[in-house]
Order: structure tokens, then C-alpha cells, then sequence
């Protein structure tokens, strides 16, 4: 289901994804426009990490398409799908424990496309203040909200188009999902297109654009957050614990 | 033990441990950084002293382009068999990748015997470093001083390039998280390959150092490989200034055991193993891998 929406800057085409033998993804499509906000919203283990991995190339589509500005990235190393403009933020941070923080920056340094206002150091500690008092620690001894501003500065670093945010709010106390959630709407108001997987749904309703609601691996829902904020039923199904 | 000859053997242990630790070292960054036990290191080191005993006697070139024919050759070697062959083997077990390495020893053991033959060779001091070296009491030969300067030049240029260049902070980030590092955009089998590059020519370097000092000739590569992996486990697997540290008691501890106890010689480097990981059993300066 190619939509015929050419404006779409990604196009992630019934995708189908599986760990070794277990599949997760039956099918998955989702689009985004540029500078959207788009949600993938479900329950824990519905695929929303894997559709992620799918779109980065960390773990590749066994089946379907994923159209980057026109060309098909679902075969190409993550490497090069950075390098194309997409960005991945994950959930556990994966923040390298034994570089510093500024070291963790450094290496994901990459150069902005011509013509634009790039991401370096002075602009990431001028989002994320905090960072620049410890830029000298080991990130391994970071608390949770700390890791969690590092591994978003980090990926900025590579000066993304597409910022792809897996469960950003997981595990912070609530003042810091406050302050994160500042800050994301702050990158959407730069003009960075997001997709935000998320089990919080005020984190979600507030940001996003779009939402797709995801269970057993497959797209139930498409909708606005305010068509979704009306249609309690769909909540209670699909997002209810 | 006169001071003389004391001095004279710390000097030796010193000029030992130096030339072991150029090949250790290239051991070590390929297992920090590839997590890959390479069997082949200490062919890789027999190869090294080989080429120089070609380039040097049979071509006659000087003995500084020797050196580095052996390290571009090993190099080339290396980055054969990463590209084509041991690439493949990342993903699976530890098991599949000793045996690979292990076959790369057979089959360049008996190329070397094709190559070689199996005589014996000798390289010999090279002119500029023929002669002695008053030290204080004692006399020793100028090309040992030459090793002992080359090893912590060696040590302190590799602490440049891993501890103080982006270069370094990529390699230090792919033994840390390598799918991380590519969702990041690095080239992470490019780094790989690099790497094993880097480590195999420290190896052929290492074999070129160590030909003026030893005899060439078949099984040369086995006591080394025995020898690397004891000084890159008692400094501490994956540490660069362990292995430095794990060379110099391995050079003390052959050196002077040969002295006092001659009998036990080929026994001291593992007794010296063996006691190091009764009290640290992640090496003098490695770390428990949990507190990664």
C-alpha cells in the first residue's frame, strides 16, 4: 500500500520483520511527512522498537519496503542509513559507558547538509544545559535523565532529518518527562520530522501529529490525537493495561 | 649477583620485553576491539622475521626498508583474510573463529615451508646498530637499546592514537557497543578491518624487531603465540598499558629465571601467569568484565 501522497519523506511499505525464527511485524506501513511528529503508540511488545531496527537497518525487513526520499534503504547497512538522514535514539540509550560525554558526542559527529544550520556542541549544551557541567564524566555513571538528554544529543550530532525516538519517557521521573518533552517539541519546531514511540500517552497526545496504534505487530488505528483523544473505546482496546 | 651483572640483565629482560610487547600489543587491540582470540598472531610474527631475512639478505635491501616490508606485507595479509574470510565469522561463536585462526597457522606454516624451506636463517644486527654501548658498569650491544627505545614510543603513540584522536575514541566505542556505533553512521566493519590490519603489522614488525636477536626457522611462531597470550593475560585482557606492564614482568621474569633457576625456565612465564590470576583474575590492569 504505496500511498500516493508524494510528499511522504518516509514510507515504511507492509513490512515484515522477524528475531530468528519468532516474526513481529505483520505488515507495517506508516508514512511521514516532513517535519511531522508521527506516534507508534501499543502496548509493550507490539513492535514498535522492531519497526524502529526495521527502519535503521538493525534488524532488516524480511519482506516490504522502506522509501527514503525515493529510495528503497530496507537492505542498506544502518551505517549508510544514517548517513542518509535518519537518526535513531533508543530505547536502553546505549550510551558508550566508558567514553566521556563529550566523547560520546564527538563520535557521532557528522557534517549537516549544505546549506543548513548543523548541530555541534554549542548548540546541543545550548538544548540540553545540563550536559555541558559534566561533558568530562564517564557516561556510564550518568543517572537515567542524564543518559537519556546524551543519547538524543548524541544522535543530533549526526545532524539527522529524521529523528526516529524509541520510549524517550521510559523509566524518568515524571518533572524530567516534563522537561523532555520540552525539549522534543523544541526539535519538532526546528523543522526535524519524529517519529516517537511511546507507552505514555500525554507524552504522545502533546507532540505528535499523527498516531498509529500497533498490536501483534500490525497497524489497528490511524488517527489524529484528538480523533483519539474522542474515541475512548480505542484507548481502552488498544492502550489500556 | 654483581652489579654488573645485575645491570646487564636488566638490560637484557628490558630489550626482551620491549620486542614483546611491539607484538603483543597488536594481540591485544585485536582482541580489545574484535573480541578475536587470533591464533594465527604468532605465524603472523614468523612471517615478519621471514621477509626481513628476504629483503634484507636476499635482496639485500637496508634493513630499515626490512622493517617495513614486513609490516606492509603482514598488513596485506591481514586485510586478505579479514575481507574474505574471517569477517564472516563475527557473528558466530568463539569456538568457529579459534578454529579459523587456527587453520590460517596450517596453512601459512606450510606455505612458509614452501617459501622458506626449512633451514635455519639468521638476519643479523643491522649496520647502523652493530655496535656497543658503555652503560655504566656494563657493555651491551646498541641494537637492544634501539628495542628498548622503540617500545615506549610505540606504547606512548598508541595511547595517542586510541586515548586522544577520533579515531581512537571510534575504536574505544566499537569494543563498547558496535551496533550502537553504526546506528551512528561509523562503518564499523571498515573499523574492524582496520584494526586487525593495524594488529597483524605490530606482529610482522614485531618478527622483523626480534630477527637480528633470534634464530629463523620452522615453529618459531608457537612459542610466541604462547608467550603473547601470557603477557596479554597477565596485563589484563584488552588493555594496551597492561600489556606493556605484562611484557615487562614476562622479560624480568625469563631473563632473570634464567639465571637462578635454569632448570625452570620454560615454566616461570606460566608460574608468573598462574600467580598474577590467583590475585587478579581480570589482570594487573584490566577490569572484572561485570563492571562494564
Amino acid at each position: 500500500m504505496v500511498d500516493a501522497n508524494s510528499r511522504a519523506e518516509l514510507t515504511v511499505d507492509a513490512i515484515h520483520t522477524a528475531y530468528g525464527l519468532s516474526q513481529v511485524l505483520f505488515g507495517i506501513s506508516i508514512r511521514v511527512d516532513p517535519g511531522e511528529c508521527v506516534a507508534l503508540i501499543g502496548r509493550n511488545g507490539v513492535g514498535k522498537t522492531t519497526t524502529m531496527r526495521s527502519i535503521m537497518g538493525l534488524t532488516p525487513p524480511r519482506q516490504g519496503k522502506v522509501m527514503w526520499k525515493g529510495q528503497d534503504i530496507a537492505r542498506l547497512p544502518p551505517y549508510k542509513i544514517c548517513q542518509l538522514g535518519i537518526g535513531f535514539v533508543p530505547e536502553e540509550r546505549r550510551i558508550f559507558p566508558e567514553l566521556s560525554v563529550w566523547e560520546n558526542l564527538d563520535i557521532a559527529r557528522r557534517p549537516a547538509k549544505a546549506g543548513k544550520q548543523g548541530w555541534s556542541e554549542p548548540e546541543v549544551f545550548a538544548l540540553f544545559p545540563d550536559l555541558e557541567g559534566i561533558r568530562d564524566r564517564r557516561g556510564g555513571v550518568l543517572s537515567g535523565g542524564q543518559q537519556q538528554m546524551l543519547t538524543i544529543a548524541r544522535t543530533l550530532m549526526g545532524n539527522p532529518e529524521l529523528l526516529l525516538l524509541d520510549e524517550p519517557s521510559e523509566g524518568l521521573a515524571p518533572l524530567i518527562v516534563e522537561q523532555l518533552r520540552d525539549k522534543v517539541a523544541q526539535l519538532k519546531a526546528t523543522g526535524l520530522s519524529i517519529v516517537l514511540a511511546e507507552q505514555n500517552l500525554e507524552f504522545v497526545l502533546s507532540l505528535a501529529d499523527r498516531v498509529y496504534i500497533l498490536e501483534k505487530g500490525e497497524v489497528r488505528y490511524t488517527g489524529t490525537p484528538a480523533d483519539l483523544r474522542a474515541n475512548q473505546d480505542i484507548v481502552k482496546q488498544y492502550l489500556t493495561v | 649477583m654483581t652489579l654488573t651483572v645485575f645491570l646487564t640483565n636488566t638490560f637484557y629482560a628490558l630489550a626482551l620485553a620491549m620486542n614483546m610487547f611491539v607484538i603483543a600489543s597488536g594481540l591485544n587491540l585485536i582482541f580489545g576491539v574484535l573480541r578475536v582470540i587470533n591464533f594465527a598472531h604468532g605465524m603472523f610474527y614468523m612471517f615478519g622475521a621471514y621477509i626481513i631475512f628476504t629483503v634484507t639478505k636476499t635482496w639485500g635491501a637496508p634493513f630499515w626498508i626490512g622493517v617495513l616490508a614486513s609490516g606492509a606485507g603482514l598488513a596485506v595479509i591481514a586485510l586478505v583474510i579479514e575481507r574474505f574470510l574471517l569477517r564472516r565469522l563475527y557473528d558466530k561463536e568463539h569456538l568457529m573463529q579459534l578454529l579459523f585462526t587456527f587453520a590460517i597457522v596450517l596453512l601459512m606454516s606450510d606455505a612458509a615451508k614452501m617459501i622458506w624451506g626449512t633451514d635455519q636463517y639468521s638476519v643479523g644486527y643491522p649496520p647502523a646498530l652493530k655496535g656497543a654501548v658503555r652503560l655504566g658498569p656494563t657493555i651491551v650491544p646498541q641494537y637492544l637499546v634501539f628495542l628498548c627505545i622503540v617500545g615506549p614510543l610505540l606504547a606512548i603513540a598508541m595511547w595517542l592514537a586510541v586515548d586522544r584522536t577520533r579515531w581512537g575514541r571510534i575504536v574505544r566505542a566499537a569494543t563498547q557497543d558496535r551496533e550502537m556505533l553504526s546506528a551512528l553512521g561509523v562503518n564499523v566493519p571498515a573499523v574492524y578491518a582496520m584494526v586487525f590490519t593495524i594488529g597483524s603489522a605490530l606482529a610482522g614488525i614485531g618478527g622483523a624487531l626480534a630477527a637480528p636477536r633470534i634464530a629463523l626457522a620452522p615453529g618459531m611462531d608457537a612459542t610466541i603465540i604462547n608467550e603473547c597470550f601470557i603477557i596479554v593475560i597477565i596485563g589484563g585482557l584488552g588493555n594496551m598499558w597492561g600489556s606493556f606492564l605484562g611484557a615487562l614482568a614476562f622479560g624480568f621474569v625469563v631473563q632473570f629465571g634464567t639465571i637462578f633457576v635454569p632448570n625452570w625456565q620454560d615454566v616461570l612465564p606460566y608460574l608468573l601467569m598462574l600467580a598474577v590470576l590467583l590475585i587478579r583474575p581480570w589482570g594487573l590492569l584490566g577490569r572484572p568484565e561485570l563492571s562494564r
